[in-house]
């Protein structure tokens, strides 16, 4: 028997997609009868009381969370973010019902033990009820108590060999695609690179010392399947410099309709037969392909890899062997001064796990010293560099201006040079100038 | 419910402490197959929605069978998940960026079982529990936010409404007949912890009232600078007030007419709530994509300015995601995303395809941005 009465939720559970309704009273009656004799450390009746205050959120169109509160672990700012229910009598359940992240593995993967180790500490601990994943890539726990944070992040820390993520003016925890794990459009080891920074920059993801929230992304390819371009401060997407490679044996078998195009993506309909000058050669963006004979070629030089091609051929072209990602800069939401997407920055760095990406780090800790010394309270990376000027980042990062760096070049005329740029300075002598100019 | 100590002792905090050790490394949780051909894969094929191969260089295959799921889930269904995987692969799962479930298995004679184990298992309401779908020309799951379920500052719920569209859309998760891939993503206020500005179709929690101000506690709540310094558009400056019982307490006023509702002042001051019942809704934005295929990553634009919340299914909401997922997919030309359509038949014509009336909230009035979306040009469509 339930705890409260959720007519309007139940209105949730049926039709096809996966009901979290169903879910929440599944795990509530699970906590009620405890076959497995679990010594509860928040109220039994957690779930039940997140689904009486949901459902009074569906009847008042409000939510019933308080504002923050300030809770964590000893020495670290961030990971732990507090919550209180503003109906604490009716709901004392979710009174205290504070949100753990933790620390995904790069990519995502898993292994069952381990999502039972963790459960194991969240069922006893918590709620119980998590998100797989939080928006930002954490795994996230809802619903603990204040007393219960440290003895998870013990456990957590001690028997799982896992920490919390990030939360607050910090770095945020790191997320990437699938990359070269199982992605044959990868142009590097995204897990590899996001796993390295992630550890390395620890200390900048667990204290808030930055003006704002800082999140690196990172992509494998310009697909973009991590939406770093859209998301992140700083964002690196796989790229490649050399030619694409071509297997002409496999372009025929697309021609010949053999091999469907684009992995079978347009397989719940009949688009007829595969036509590659339509679908592929006009289709691209610099017009660098053309067919010879059964030969298709590709003017590389011009190819802005886009991968369109790519991707509707994925058996006979493939990206080109000399790789590194490009770096993009200040995307974000539209609050507070309207959507930013990220802006190139290095179009061509080394990925190189033997010097410990040295290359990336470069650029990443010139940009940290100058935002944190420059930027405002709650100002993000892009709301700086609209501020102080995309040629100020390229002076602090030591990058030297390219054509690369702007979709056009400027309109107005209005060029502001430097004292030093200009010969001779900017002090004169008026009464020099008088000699040969009457007041 | 005694208390059960981990081994932590708040007397000694330091004593063994372990912090900043990161998160697990990633090769602990490769299958295999995919530890042995990293780097190494040649192509991928989807076999049929929501399951795919992948082939490497070594004649090594992975086969992927991709399942849909709330990305609010307990812990009772994290343990059938793995139940599955220790049943059918050897223990190894992972997830996806749209909070699908991945089970990998790496021999095609293990995909039937593993499919029809996954159909089986449905939710004592009747829902799947774990669809399988969400690959190429069709929609995948919703990336979404917390909303009501456990958020502060949201004008809408984020699981409901996203149970609402996927119930709607769901054929399309479970099909490839779309001209290009569909991205639904869903954020339920303006903070978007989530790339909403950049899907193909968005759903947007969104406030439409200044927020109230708490005049009794403001001045031992909040930090006045940091309120007043925290408005993008110089809203509210300080006021002294005068209670019902005559006491004078420092606090805040609003200049209404210039409040765009972001809700900015309220995570730095809760002394100034915003939600409401009739002022909170759903805004949808479309056409925006993250890919630069074919042509650059674009932003989505509002193509509904308020949509109000109609628990528990937002039903007006749904038809008119609906109507734009036919639209498109009767319209648009093959490779071609839903921004790229719109802006090749002309918005005003999307508008008339779509049956959604455009209004005057639709001209954008925010700073620069708003200029560069005027027209600007004798190049329209009757």
């Amino acid at each position: 028997m339930a705890k409260h009465e959720t007519p309007l939720l139940d209105q949730l559970e049926s039709g096809p997609w996966p009901s979290f309704v169903s879910d929440m009273k599944l795990e509530a009656e699970v906590r009620a009868k405890n076959e497995a004799g679990i010594e509860f450390q928040i109220p039994v009746d957690a779930v039940d009381d997140l689904l009486g205050v949901l459902e009074l959120s569906y009847v008042h169109g409000r939510t019933h969370w308080k504002h923050g509160g300030i809770v964590g672990v000893f020495g670290y700012g961030g990971g732990v973010i507090g919550r209180y229910c503003d109906q604490p009598e009716m709901f004392p359940g979710v009174a205290h019902f504070h949100t753990v992240r933790v620390a995904q593995p790069a990519g995502k993967y898993y292994k069952a033990d381990y999502l039972r180790q963790l459960m194991d500490i969240w069922q006893m601990r918590g709620s119980g009820m998590t998100n797989m994943h939080g928006s930002t890539g954490d795994i996230v726990f809802i619903g603990t108590r204040t007393e219960q944070l440290e003895e998870i992040f013990y456990e957590l820390t001690h028997n799982l060999n896992t920490d919390l993520g990030g939360s607050g003016s910090n770095l945020r925890t790191p997320a990437d695609c699938i990359g070269s794990s199982r992605c044959e459009f990868a142009c590097y080891d995204t897990n590899g690179l996001c796993h390295f920074l992630t550890n390395l920059y620890q200390d900048e993801l667990h204290r808030p010392a930055f003006p704002y929230k800082f999140k690196f992304k990172f992509d494998g390819c310009p697909n973009g399947c991590v939406a770093s371009i859209a998301r992140s401060d700083m964002s690196f997407i796989g790229t490649w410099k050399d030619d694409i490679r071509i297997d002409q044996e496999a372009v025929q078998a697309y021609i010949g309709g053999e091999i469907a195009p684009n992995g079978g993506a347009f397989k719940g309909r009949d688009w007829g037969a595969f036509d590659i000058q339509k679908e592929v050669i006009d289709l691209c963006p610099t017009e660098c392909m053309w067919m010879e004979g059964k030969e298709l070629k590709i003017d590389n030089k011009e190819c802005n890899r886009c991968m369109h091609c790519i991707n509707a051929m994925p058996r006979a072209l493939r990206v080109g062997k000399d790789t590194g990602v490009s770096i993009l800069v200040g995307a974000k939401a539209p609050i507070l001064d309207g959507q930013q997407m990220g802006s190139l920055l290095a179009p061509f760095v080394e990925v190189n796990p033997e010097d410990d990406y040295a290359a990336v780090t470069e650029v990443i800790e010139s940009i940290w010293d100058w935002w944190m010394e420059e930027g405002k309270n709650r100002e993000r990376l892009g709301e700086l560099i609209r501020r102080a000027g995309f040629q100020k980042m390229l002076e602090v990062t030591g990058i030297k201006a390219d054509a690369r760096h702007v979709s056009e070049p400027r309109c107005n005329p209005y060029i502001f040079w430097k004292e030093d740029e200009v010969p001779g300075g900017w002090e004169r002598d008026v009464k020099e100038y008088r000699k040969h100019h009457k007041r | 419910m005694a208390f059960v100590s981990s081994g932590y002792n708040p007397a000694t905090p330091m004593e063994n402490r372990i912090t900043d050790i990161g998160p697990r490394h990633f090769e602990e949780f490769y299958p295999p197959v995919i530890k042995a051909n990293k780097g190494k894969w040649l192509y991928h094929e989807i076999i049929e929605p929501g399951v795919l191969v992948h082939v490497a260089e070594s004649g090594d295959e992975i086969y992927t069978i991709r399942c849909g799921g709330a990305r609010l889930m307990s812990g009772t269904l994290i343990r059938e998940i793995c139940d599955i995987a220790d049943k059918h692969c050897d223990g190894y799962l992972r997830f996806t960026t749209r909070n699908n479930i991945e089970f990998m298995v790496d021999s095609k004679d293990k995909v039937e079982a593993l499919k029809a184990d996954l159909k089986d298992r449905k939710f004592a309401g009747g829902s799947f529990k774990f669809p399988i779908g969400g690959t190429g020309a069709g929609i995948s799951n919703i990336v979404h936010t917390q909303g009501w379920i456990h958020c502060h500052t949201p004008a809408t719920d984020a699981s409901g409404t996203v149970k609402a569209t996927m119930d709607e859309v769901f054929t399309d998760f479970q099909d490839m007949r779309l001209p290009a891939k569909l991205r639904i993503a869903m954020a339920c206020c303006l903070n978007m912890c989530g790339a909403v500005h950049c899907s193909d179709i968005a759903i947007l929690g969104y406030h439409r009232k200044p927020p109230m101000i708490d005049h009794e506690y403001l001045d031992k709540q909040c930090e006045i600078p940091l309120a007043i310094a925290s408005c993008p558009t110089a809203a509210i400056k300080p006021a002294k007030h005068e209670l019902p019982d005559g006491t004078k307490v420092n606090s805040l006023a609003i200049n209404n007419e210039r409040c765009m509702y972001c809700g900015n002042c309220y995570t730095m001051c809760p002394s100034l709530p915003i939600s409401d019942t009739e002022g909170d809704g759903i805004v949808l934005m479309v056409g925006g994509k993250i890919s630069n295929r074919i042509n650059p990553p674009k932003f989505s634009k509002v193509v509904v300015a308020f949509i109000e919340n109609e628990m528990p299914r937002w039903p007006t909401m749904t038809q008119v995601i609906r109507r734009m997922v036919e639209a498109y997919a009767s319209d648009a030309r093959k490779y071609e995303r839903v921004g790229d359509w719109a802006e090749r038949i002309g918005w005003e014509r999307f508008f008339e395809k779509c049956e959604i009336e455009f209004t005057h909230h639709l001209i954008d009035d925010f700073r620069d941005h708003a200029y560069y979306t005027w027209r600007q040009t004798t190049q329209f469509k009757f």
